[in-house]
C-alpha cells in the first residue's frame, strides 16, 4: 500500500508554512511598521555610504558664516564653523551607524555565544554564566561607559569596544531561553540519540531556530547601540577627531547654538538620531511580534461571529 | 526472559534527585528522591515486539531513555548484544548507537522543519559517516520504500510542514531505519495521530519487526499492545507488575492492577461493557512509595501481609514466561 | 414532544488569511432530548468541535455561521451573540478541550466557581460558597479542597474541577469536548463515571466530542459520525458498531484496536478532502472501499434509513444484490 502524497488537507493542527526567504524580509514586507523603518534606515544608510560622493560641500570647507542660515544653497543651515549641516548629516550618520552597527556587532557576538553555550549545556556552565551575565545587568550602563572612556580615553575603537561589551546581555538572555527549548525538541534529543555530536546538534539544529530571534535582538540592540553611541558625544566621550551626529549635537550645545537662535544646529541632527533609532526598533518590534503568537490578542474577545441566513441543501441551496 | 534477548535490562534503577532551591539547602532538609525506576528487569529479543504499558508516571518513559543511555542509571545492568552497556563511555557508545534507536511521540516536534524529508533521512548516514554520496542517496529511497512513502522521489524535498501526521511519523522512522538499527524504541509513536491513520503506522512497526527488528514499545493504551505487541510488560510506580505473552496477559491477567487496567479499557463494541474496577485516587507520586508491595493502597484485594511484603516477579500464570509481582497471583 | 437541543442546518465558515473560505461544518442537525447522551464522533479536521463551538456561539470574528439552534423551541442563535448569551452556561454549559490546563493557576478553584456564580447572578457570599461547596462534592472533590489552587490539584482532579465549573448554574445540557483525552485510562474511568451519574442524577443531556470510538460506545446512547464537515451517520451506537450504513463507520471502527477483538486493525488510505474547495460528488468516495461510478459525481445526502438511524451514503440505496 502506498501512500501518495495528498495536497495536505487543512487539518486542525497543521502549522504554517515557514518562509524559506526568512523572517526578516518577510516581516518588512508584510508590517508596515518595519517597512517604513526599513525604508528610513535604508535611506540612511544609502547616505551614508555614499557620503563621500553625495554630500554636496566638503566637510571641512567653510562656505558662509558661522550658524548661517538655512537657503536655497544650504537647506539646513550652516554649523558653528560654517561648515554645510546637509554634508555634516552625511558623514555623522556615517560614524554613527558605524558605531552603531559594530557595538551591535561585538554585542551580538558576545551574547549570541554566551546565550547558546549557556543554554544548550546547562548545568554549571548555565548558572556561571548567568551570574555573569546579571552582574552585567545590574551595572548601569551610562554611567559605566563613561566612566571606562574617560579613563581609557576617547577613540572609536575604545567607544564601540565599551558599548558593545555592555550591551550583549540582552541578547544573551533571549538566545539562552530560545535555546533551551530548542534543545529540549524531539528532533535534537533523537539527533543526539544517534551520536551527534554537539557542534553538528549547534550548527545545525539550534543555530537555524534561534537565528531569527538573534535578529530581531541584533535589530533592536542598533537601535540602542546609536542612542549609547550619542549620549557618550554629547556628554564630550566621544573620539575627538570623528564627527558623529552626537558630536553634532555636542558642537552646536558647546557653541551657543541656541543662544544664537540656532536651531538648524540643533534640532536636525537630534531628529536624524531619533529616526535611526525609532526606524530600528519598529523592525525589531515587528520581528518580535511575528515570533511570538501569544502577544496578540485578538482571539480574546469572544463575541463578533457574523450571521447568514439559513442555508438549504439540495435544490435550494444557497 | 525471551530466549535471545538482544536487549537486556536487570534491576534497572533511575532515580532524580528534586532541586532543593536556597532556601532547601541552606535549611539543609532532606532531598527528595523521585525513584522513577526502581527495579526493573526485561529482555527484547530479535523480531520482537515488547509492549511496556503503564499510566503517566510509572516509569515507561525514562526506562526506554534509559536503555538507550539517553539517561543514565543508578544501578542496575543493560546489555545489548551481549555486551554491558551499563557504564560505557560516551566514545565507545557510538558505534553502537546506530544498532539502537528511538522513536518519538510527537509527529510535529520530531522532525527538525527547516530539513526537507531527503535532509532528515540522510543525517544519520552523515553522523556515522556511511558511504559516499550515491551510496546515500540510495539507502535514503530504501529506507522511505519500506516506510511506503513511495514513490520515495515525490518525498526527497518536502518539508515537514507539507506532510500529514501519519507522514511525517513515517519519514521519523525511515531515519531511524536508514542505518539498519537491531533495536527499536517507539515512545508513544502512535499516540498523536488521527485513529484511522495509526493502524498504517503500527502495521508498519509490525513488518519492521517480522523482518528481524526487536521493537521497545512504550504506551499508554491496552487496545494497541494487545493488538500489535508480542510480549506486554505492565509497570506500575517504577516496577513492572506483570509481564508475559501479550495475550496471556490480556485473557488471564494475575495481578490486580492488571486486571483494574484491562476492565476500564473502552471496548469498540457497546454490547460488550464489562464491570470496571475502577480504583479510586490516583497513583501517589514516586517519591512516597509506598512500603511493602507498592500497590497496596490502592489494591483492591489486599491483605494484611502486603503491608511488608514486597513482591517480586515471580511465575504465575498458565503461560510459561508469564510473570507478575503479587504474592496473593496464581 | 419537542427535543431539548434543536440543531438545524449548521453552517460555519472560516475566512482564511490569503482570502477564500474553509467550510468547515456543512448542514449539520443534531437533536438531543433531556437525559440523553449524543456522542459526536469524529477525527482532526471532521468539524466536531467548531460544531459545538458554533451552537454556543462561540466563534472567532473570522467565522460566519447559518442555521438554527432550538433551545427548548426557541432559536438561541437568531440575533448571535445576543440571544445566545442568557443561555450560556445557565442552560448550555461546554467543559472545553484542555479545560483543565485553562483553569487560572493564581485563584484557588472555589473562587473560581464562585465567580461563575456571581456572573451569572445566581448566588453570592455565603451562599455562593454553600453552592460550591455542592458542587465540589457532586464531582467527587472533597469540599476543603477547593481553597486550594489549581497546580495543587492532580489532572483528574482539575477536569473534575473543570466539569464543576461548567454545572454552576445548573444547565440542563452539558457538552464535553475531549473530556478524557490527556487522561490516563484509570482517571478517564472515573472521569466517565461521574459523567453517567451526572446525567442520572441531574438528568443532564450529554453532548460528548471525541475521537475516541469506544468512549462513545460505553457512554453514550447514540451517537453521530462526522467526516469532512458533515454528519455522515447517526444513530443508536450498537447499530452503528454492528449495522453500519456508512463506509466511514465501519472503517473505523475496524481502524480501532480492541483489547479482545480478532483480527488487526486497518488503516483507512488517503487523507480527507480540503474544505476550501467544494466537492464533487462524495466526500470520503477516494478513499472508500466500496464507492461506486454515482460516488464520483453526486453528493449524497444525510436521509433515513432505518428507525432513528440515518446516513449519507449511495450505498443506502442500491438493493443487496447489486451492491
Amino acid at each position: 500500500m502506498s501512500l501518495l502524497l495528498q495536497e495536505p488537507g487543512l487539518l486542525a493542527g497543521d502549522r504554517p508554512a515557514r518562509s524559506r526567504t526568512g523572517l526578516l524580509w518577510d516581516v518588512i514586507k508584510n508590517q508596515p511598521s518595519a517597512t517604513i523603518g526599513a525604508v528610513i534606515l535604508g535611506i540612511f544608510i544609502v547616505l551614508a555610504v555614499l557620503a563621500p560622493v553625495l554630500a554636496p560641500y566638503g566637510l571641512h570647507e567653510q562656505v558662509g558664516p558661522v550658524y548661517g542660515h538655512p537657503s536655497w544653497a544650504h537647506p539646513l543651515g550652516l554649523d558653528d564653523g560654517g561648515i554645510d549641516m546637509v554634508t555634516l548629516l552625511m558623514w555623522g550618520a556615517r560614524i554613527s551607524l558605524v558605531v552603531g552597527f559594530a557595538a551591535t556587532f561585538v554585542s551580538m557576538v558576545i551574547g549570541g555565544t554566551v546565550g547558546l553555550v549557556s543554554g544548550y549545556f546547562g548545568g554549571r556552565t548555565d548558572t556561571v554564566l548567568m551570574r555573569i551575565t546579571d552582574y552585567f545587568l545590574a551595572i548601569p550602563d551610562v554611567p559605566l561607559m563613561i566612566v571606562v572612556a574617560a579613563i581609557w580615553g576617547p577613540s572609536l575603537f575604545h567607544i564601540i569596544v565599551v558599548i558593545g561589551v555592555l550591551l550583549w546581555t540582552g541578547t544573551a538572555r533571549v538566545v539562552r531561553a530560545q535555546v533551551m527549548s530548542v534543545r529540549e525538541r524531539a528532533y535534537v534529543k533523537r539527533a543526539r540519540s544517534l551520536g551527534a555530536g554537539d557542534l553538528r546538534i549547534i550548527l545545525r539544529h539550534v543555530l537555524p531556530q534561534i537565528s531569527p530571534i538573534l535578529i530581531a535582538s541584533t535589530v533592536l540592540t542598533i537601535a540602542v547601540a546609536i542612542f549609547d553611541e550619542t549620549a557618550l558625544a554629547f556628554l564630550g566621550l566621544g573620539d575627538p577627531s570623528r564627527i558623529s551626529l552626537g558630536k553634532i549635537i555636542e558642537n552646536a550645545f558647546q557653541r551657543t547654538a541656541i543662544s544664537s537662535g540656532a536651531w538648524w544646529a540643533i534640532v536636525p541632527p537630534g531628529a536624524a538620531v531619533a529616526l535611526l533609532i525609532l526606524s530600528c526598533s519598529m523592525i525589531g518590534r515587528a520581528m518580535e511580534d511575528a515570533l511570538n503568537p501569544r502577544l496578540r490578542v485578538s482571539h480574546l474577545s469572544a463575541k463578533g461571529f457574523r450571521l447568514r441566513p439559513l442555508v438549504g441543501r439540495g435544490p435550494d441551496a444557497v | 526472559m525471551s530466549s535471545n534477548g538482544l536487549l537486556a535490562v536487570e534491576d534497572l534503577v533511575v532515580h532524580y534527585v528534586v532541586p532543593r532551591g536556597l532556601v532547601g539547602t541552606m535549611a539543609r532538609r532532606p532531598q527528595k528522591l523521585v525513584r522513577a525506576v526502581d527495579g526493573v528487569s526485561f529482555s527484547v529479543g530479535r523480531g520482537e515486539l515488547l509492549a511496556l504499558v503503564g499510566e503517566s508516571g510509572c516509569g515507561k518513559t525514562t526506562t526506554a531513555q534509559t536503555v538507550l543511555r539517553l539517561l543514565e542509571p543508578v544501578a542496575g545492568r543493560i546489555s545489548f548484544d551481549g555486551e554491558d552497556i551499563t557504564t560505557l563511555p560516551n566514545s565507545a557508545l557510538r558505534p553502537l548507537r546506530r544498532r539502537m534507536q528511538i522513536i518519538y511521540q510527537d509527529p510535529y516536534e520530531s522532525l527538525d522543519p527547516r530539513l526537507t524529508v531527503k535532509s532528515t533521512v540522510e543525517e544519520p548516514l552523515l553522523i556515522h559517516r556511511s558511504g559516499s554520496k550515491r551510496e546515500r542517496a540510495e539507502l535514503v529511497r530504501d529506507a522511505l520504500a519500506r516506510v511506503e512513502l513511495t514513490p520515495p522521489d515525490l518525498f526527497l524535498e518536502r518539508f515537514p510542514h507539507e506532510l500529514s501526521g501519519g507522514q511525517r511519523q513515517r519519514v521519523a522512522i525511515a531515519a531511524s531505519i536508514v542505518l539498519g538499527p537491531d533495536l527499536l524504541v517507539a515512545d508513544e509513536p502512535v499516540s498523536m495521530l488521527d485513529v484511522s491513520v495509526r493502524a498504517g503506522v503500527l502495521g508498519l512497526l509490525d513488518s519492521l519487526r517480522e523482518a528481524g527488528l526487536a521493537i521497545l514499545m512504550i504506551t499508554h493504551d491496552l487496545s494497541t499492545a494487545a493488538r500489535f505487541a508480542d510480549r506486554i510488560a505492565v509497570m506500575y510506580l517504577g516496577r513492572i507488575v506483570e509481564e508475559g505473552p501479550a495475550e496471556a496477559v490480556v485473557r488471564d491477567p494475575q495481578h490486580p492492577y492488571t486486571k483494574a487496567l484491562l476492565s476500564v479499557v473502552p471496548r469498540r463494541d457497546p454490547r460488550e461493557r464489562s464491570r470496571p474496577l475502577i480504583l479510586t485516587g490516583e497513583a501517589p507520586d514516586a517519591i512516597r512509595i509506598p512500603r511493602g508491595c507498592r500497590f497496596h493502597p490502592r489494591c483492591p484485594v489486599a491483605i494484611a501481609d502486603c503491608r511488608d511484603i514486597d513482591p517480586v516477579l515471580e511465575r504465575h500464570g498458565a503461560a510459561p514466561e508469564h510473570r507478575a509481582a503479587c504474592i496473593l497471583a496464581g | 414532544m419537542s427535543s431539548l437541543l434543536e440543531l438545524e442546518e449548521l453552517n460555519v465558515w472560516f475566512d482564511l488569511p490569503r482570502g477564500g473560505t474553509l467550510h468547515a461544518v456543512q448542514g449539520v442537525s443534531l437533536t438531543l432530548d433531556r437525559g440523553e447522551r449524543l456522542g459526536l464522533v469524529g477525527e482532526s479536521g471532521s468539524g466536531k468541535s467548531t460544531t459545538v463551538l458554533g451552537l454556543l456561539g462561540l466563534l472567532p470574528p473570522t467565522a460566519t455561521l447559518s442555521g438554527r439552534c432550538l433551545l427548548n423551541g426557541v432559536d438561541i442563535l437568531a440575533e448571535g451573540e445576543e440571544t445566545v448569551r442568557p443561555h450560556r452556561w445557565v442552560d448550555l454549559a461546554i467543559v472545553f478541550q484542555g479545560a483543565m490546563n485553562a483553569l487560572n493557576p493564581v485563584q484557588t478553584v472555589s473562587s473560581q466557581i464562585v465567580e461563575a456564580l456571581e456572573l451569572h447572578g445566581l448566588a453570592t457570599g455565603r451562599q455562593a460558597k454553600a453552592r460550591v461547596g455542592e458542587l465540589l462534592e457532586s464531582v467527587g472533590i472533597p469540599r476543603d479542597r477547593g481553597d486550594r489552587f489549581p497546580h495543587e490539584f492532580s489532572g483528574g482532579m482539575r477536569q473534575r474541577a473543570a466539569i464543576a465549573m461548567a454545572l454552576a448554574c445548573n444547565p440542563s445540557v452539558l457538552v464535553a469536548d475531549e473530556p478524557t483525552t490527556a487522561l490516563d485510562v484509570m482517571v478517564q474511568a472515573q472521569i466517565l463515571e461521574l459523567l453517567d451519574a451526572l446525567c442520572r442524577d441531574f438528568g443532564l443531556a450529554l453532548l460528548l466530542v471525541t475521537h475516541d470510538l469506544p468512549v462513545v460506545a460505553q457512554l453514550c446512547d447514540r451517537a453521530a459520525v462526522m467526516y469532512a464537515g458533515e454528519i455522515v451517520e447517526q444513530g443508536p451506537v450498537e447499530e452503528l458498531f454492528h449495522d453500519p450504513r456508512h463506509p466511514y463507520t465501519r472503517l473505523l471502527f475496524a481502524a480501532t484496536p480492541d483489547l479482545y477483538g480478532e483480527g488487526v486493525p486497518v488503516s483507512i488510505p488517503g487523507t480527507p478532502p480540503r474544505l476550501d474547495r467544494t466537492l464533487e460528488g462524495c466526500p470520503f468516495h477516494t478513499r472508500c472501499d466500496r464507492s461506486f461510478s454515482r460516488c464520483k459525481d453526486e453528493r449524497p445526502v444525510l436521509r433515513e434509513v432505518a428507525g432513528g438511524r440515518s446516513a449519507a451514503c449511495h450505498l443506502n440505496d442500491v438493493p443487496a444484490e447489486v451492491a
